[in-house]
């Protein structure tokens, strides 16, 4: 793709969306658990930049829609939602030592390589300028997932997994100018509806457990039944 | 309004009513009056498919296909219903719950109930994952409904997993509506079943088949295939039993339905292209794997649920292989081993919920000679666990038959591993069922108020499917081969 | 903008006199305005702090006075301790000349590619850290030590923006990459942002300022550069003193220069070099500016935080190289 043929919205998707992985990469690596949720916010902001301004290149309002939708939600919505959380359990100054920084980011960069690779045969079709994101949005996917394997923290594990929804969305929107809205006006509920439910499980995760490190969800392990 | 609206409004209208109803013994009551209700409004639904054919209304697409299963989902979701009402007004009496969770657990019904019935009913791709992720979301408060920690847990590992695997589900049906975009007119319509199908075979298939992937990892994971499997036993084993039932019953029917529904639209394209039949040979490959990994684990199982947890995994990788074999008489098989199965697991859950409240513990170990406490609950445990063994005269005895005179035919160096798998989960289960029934019944086991109807009604239609397959079921299932792949089998 | 162009282009120009003239000119410029740069950055720094600042000679007239001073030399140094500050500033020198300061072309950067700049440069930082082991203090030691740690891990870094733009551009000379961002005008690309973002983190750990190091204290716990030479003195300290802001001066040019290059001369004609300098001039003024205030928000980390900090650096780079993989290039 020849960035020299395209309008400068479009660069400016392309940039967005390569910002958008590098959020992706940042809440991976935040020690801070405040931070995190910030990157995840900003995830969403540049998701919602990157839907308007697909809107306005490819002239589909109902775009705007979504953009509007996935401002207030994402970047609005769950992350003052999970903010309320963290401060209600005091959970501020909560930190979490990364067992191996480096190692942790390798496997980021692994997984970006992997996802081009597996794009690469749909990214050899005519089928548009900005088919390309779809690698990167399979990358924020597999990134998100990632995150939820090497992060212990709870609420980290779900940004991974909202950050997840984040890779979804972003593919839909700039492969194919978003879906039906009907479609995505359900997806969007079904994100809202499970952001709530993780508030609820973390509140009895909590009550439970007393804290919000996954490795003490081990009870129902294979081993206990040898 | 039709016969569809019905059986979705019901339920949604369900959920507020229930949620908003303080009495618990009202609640009971009109959960199992709604259920019926819902009952009717989908034999009514299947009677208008018999006389008209697919039926096609704006936002829903009902055909031979998914109306079997829409009856199916309504019958267990009614029988259940009966089975749950004083059940779970026991659990109440002893105080394990408040009423409050009640109300939850009565609406959530429902709202599992209107999401597993839009799941089958919709026409759209994107509605059918928004409904399978809410039926995840409807069901895991109802999977910690105890807020034991482990109850908990298991809720988390259950959301969690779902939640990823739905994720790259959401990832699939964005390749098939990228996919589609150059195939349909309108670029909204790329999700929509009954415009996309009759182009199945024009859509590209390097997206197809990458599309496939995901959506099969993805639904996969909610029908419980290894390696994607492990919320489920967790998920079955601390969630009240009803919802084992149902989850058990339904959740992974609706599933492998997606399942199905998107190879019916991936494999033309494949096909057409002259390639291997890779959404076959995934599904095959997957359930197989299931199959076997289920089948070596039920010998180490120690919670009775979890055992029949995992017989399930057992028998969804069944479904998957005979549906991935493709073919008219494993398609067949697979469908009405889908009827049976249902048919028996919920009855067998049902039975087991018994069992532990007769025991007061869920450890194999300790429940002891059911025959002697309570001879119904014994004898319902016996004849269900024979009934999904796969011994004649049972229904899945018919279907599992089905499925190996398919695989001889088209696979046969797979049979042995069939053969060997099904007599390993056979002596599996019977090991550890067998003392449970007959053993010393040991001191505090007393018998409890059990409705044993259900269970009745389950058993003796597996038992008549098996005997003999009522002509317009046949006719049924046999229409529905066709839909799949093309010809039938009678 | 293939090599087989800027081949021909070398060839031309090789014979030009005039060429070698502006070529040397630049240098110069170079090694006059380097103290200005640095002592631009401190003042308005001072000022964010509330402070009046130094003059902007203030730098030129320690140097003066350092040059003027006995030189001291401990009795455990060897020869390379003597060595040393002419080697580093040599090294930094030749190593500014690659990079174009007022024109796209001339023969030294025809001659040079990045690759042999970031060679000079870490011949100098070699001998900077000889030095500073040389008489044996352990202070210097530890400098050296620290020193090395993070050029060990800026360097891969570097290379990799090297590499993100190198591809970009099918070239590794910097005047080719320049030549190629003046023709195509603006154009968004995420690959450059990363390699920005990667540069100015490595650049920022390179020349030792906050907060991977402090130029203003002495301070021996956290020390890094002014460990390696505080058994400098007179001469050899003004050499040294300058050679880092030579290096500091370099980067910058690298950054507006490369990535923002519109302004520079692609003739000889005293106009266009007139434009080009004032251009320079705001660039780099402005770039001061950003300088100072990242300086005046941010505190010196900890050092067993810099490896995290490079891995910063590190990714974006590898993000930049894949970004352009990813979505720039393509049918």
């Amino acid at each position: 793709m020849n960035l020299l043929h395209l309008s400068l919205a479009e660069q400016g998707i392309f940039v967005l969306a390569a910002l958008i992985l590098l959020a992706s990469f940042f809440l991976i690596a935040q020690v801070r658990l405040v931070a995190a949720i910030h990157s995840f916010a900003w995830q969403g902001a540049l998701i919602a930049a990157v839907t308007f301004l697909v809107a306005g290149v490819q002239n589909t309002p109902h775009l705007l829609v979504s953009a509007v939708l996935t401002l207030l939600l994402k970047a609005i919505g769950i992350p003052w939602i999970l903010h309320f959380l963290v401060r209600k359990m005091g959970l501020e100054r909560e930190m979490e030592r990364l067992q191996r920084p480096a190692l942790t980011l390798l496997v980021g960069t692994g997984l970006v390589i992997f996802s081009y690779w597996a794009v690469l045969p749909i990214e050899r079709l005519e089928f548009g300028a900005t088919r390309n994101i779809i690698a990167i949005s399979l990358a924020v996917v597999l990134l998100g997932l990632w995150c939820m394997v090497a992060r212990h923290q709870v609420i980290v594990q779900v940004l991974g997994f909202m950050s997840m929804e984040n890779g979804l969305f972003l593919a839909a929107v700039a492969s194919t100018k978003g879906m039906p809205l009907v479609v995505e006006l359900g997806v969007a509920f079904d994100v809202l509806v499970a952001a709530i439910l993780f508030g609820i499980f973390f509140l009895q995760i909590r009550e439970n457990l007393t804290t919000l490190d996954a490795d003490r969800l081990n009870r129902l392990s294979e081993k206990e039944e040898r | 309004m039709t016969s569809v609206h019905w059986v979705l409004v019901l339920p949604a209208v369900g959920i507020f009513v229930l949620a908003g109803i303080p009495s618990l013994a009202v609640a009971g009551w009109l959960n199992l009056l709604l259920t019926f209700a819902e009952l009717l409004a989908a034999l009514a639904l299947g009677w208008q498919v018999k006389q008209s054919g697919v039926l096609v209304l704006p936002g829903f697409y009902i055909d031979a296909f998914n109306v079997y299963l829409v009856a199916l989902t309504t019958f267990v979701g009614f029988t259940t219903a009966v089975f749950s009402r004083p059940y779970m007004a026991e659990l109440v009496d002893k105080g394990l719950l408040s009423r409050r969770r009640m109300r939850l657990y009565h609406a959530m019904y429902q709202g599992f109930l209107l999401t597993m019935l839009l799941a089958l009913t919709t026409n759209n791709l994107g509605i059918l994952w928004v409904s399978i992720e809410g039926a995840t979301l409807a069901t895991v408060l109802l999977v910690s409904l105890y807020r034991t920690p482990e109850a908990i847990e298991a809720a988390w590992k259950y959301f969690i997993l779902c939640g990823v695997g739905i994720a790259l589900a959401l990832f699939g049906n964005v390749l098939v509506y990228f996919g589609a975009q150059p195939v349909v007119t309108h670029p909204e319509d790329g999700l929509t079943w009954s415009l996309l199908y009759p182009y199945a075979e024009h859509m590209n298939p390097t997206v197809m088949s990458m599309a496939f992937v995901f959506l099969l990892v993805g639904y996969g994971t909610k029908v419980g295939l290894v390696p994607m499997h492990f919320w489920l036993p967790d998920a079955h084993s601390e969630g009240p039993t009803p919802v084992s039932a149902v989850l058990s019953g339904l959740l992974l029917n609706v599933a492998l339905y997606a399942v199905v529904r998107l190879k019916m639209l991936a494999s033309p394209a494949i096909l057409a292209a002259d390639l291997p039949d890779l959404p076959g040979l995934l599904m095959m490959g997957f359930g197989l794997l299931s199959f076997s990994v289920a089948v070596l684990s039920l010998h180490r199982q120690r919670d009775i649920k979890r055992l029949f947890s995992y017989s399930s995994i057992e028998h969804m990788g069944l479904m998957t292989f005979a549906f991935g074999m493709g073919g008219p008489l494993a398609t067949f098989a697979a469908l009405l081993h889908m009827l049976v199965h249902s048919l028996t697991k919920s009855a067998i859950f049902v039975t087991v919920g018994h069992a532990t409240h007769i025991a007061g513990t869920q450890t194999l170990e300790q429940i002891r000679g059911l025959i002697r406490v309570q001879p119904g609950v014994g004898w319902g445990l016996l004849l269900g666990v024979a009934a999904i063994a796969g011994f004649p005269p049972f229904g899945i005895f018919t279907s599992e038959f089905l499925v190996l005179s398919a695989t001889i035919q088209h696979w046969p160096w797979l049979t042995g591993i069939l053969l060997v798998g099904l007599g390993i989960a056979f002596a599996g289960l019977f090991r550890q069922i067998h003392p449970v029934v007959y053993g010393p019944a040991p001191e505090g086991q007393r018998p409890v108020r059990a409705n044993m109807l259900p269970v009745l009604i389950h058993l003796l239609l597996v038992l008549w499917l098996g005997l003999a397959i009522p002509g317009f079921l046949a006719g049924w299932l046999n229409e529905v081969t066709q839909l799949l792949v093309g010809e039938g089998l009678l | 903008m293939d090599a087989r162009d800027t081949g021909g282009a070398v060839m031309a120009d090789y014979v030009n006199p005039v060429g070698w003239l502006v070529a040397a000119a630049q240098g110069l410029l170079y090694v006059i305005a380097a103290p200005l740069f640095a002592a631009w950055v401190k003042r308005i720094k001072a000022r964010l702090q509330n402070r009046r600042g130094a003059a902007l000679m203030q730098p030129w007239l320690d140097l003066r006075k350092l040059m003027q001073k006995e030189t001291i030399v401990a009795h455990t140094a060897s020869p390379v301790f003597r060595a040393a500050p002419y080697i580093v500033f040599g090294g930094t020198l030749l190593a500014a000349m690659v990079v174009p300061l007022l024109v796209v072309k001339l023969p030294t950067t025809a001659i040079a590619d990045v690759i042999v700049l970031v060679g000079f440069l870490a011949l100098a930082r070699f001998f900077l850290a000889l030095a500073g082991m040389d008489v044996g203090t352990a202070f210097g030691g530890m400098g050296a030590s620290r020193e090395m740690l993070i050029s060990a891990m800026a360097e891969p870094a570097l290379l990799m923006v090297v590499f993100t733009v190198a591809m970009t551009a099918h070239s590794t000379n910097l005047s080719s990459v320049i030549e190629l961002n003046l023709q195509t005008g603006l154009v968004l690309r995420p690959s450059f942002m990363f390699a920005i973002l990667g540069l100015i983190l490595v650049a920022i750990a390179e020349t030792g300022r906050i907060p991977i190091d402090n130029p203003a204290t002495h301070l021996e716990l956290t020390m890094v550069h002014e460990a390696m030479i505080l058994e400098y003195s007179g001469r050899h300290l003004a050499l040294m003193e300058w050679a880092a802001q030579l290096k500091l001066m370099l980067y910058a040019v690298l950054l507006v220069n490369v990535f923002f290059p519109w302004g520079m001369a692609q003739s000889l004609s005293p106009m266009a070099l007139l434009i080009s300098f004032v251009a320079l001039c705001v660039k780099l003024g402005i770039l001061g500016g950003l300088l100072a205030i990242v300086e005046t928000v941010f505190t010196k980390m900890r050092l067993f935080r810099v490896p995290l900090y490079l891995n910063l650096a590190f990714l974006f780079a590898t993000l930049g190289l894949l970004s352009h993989v990813i979505l720039e290039t393509g049918p």
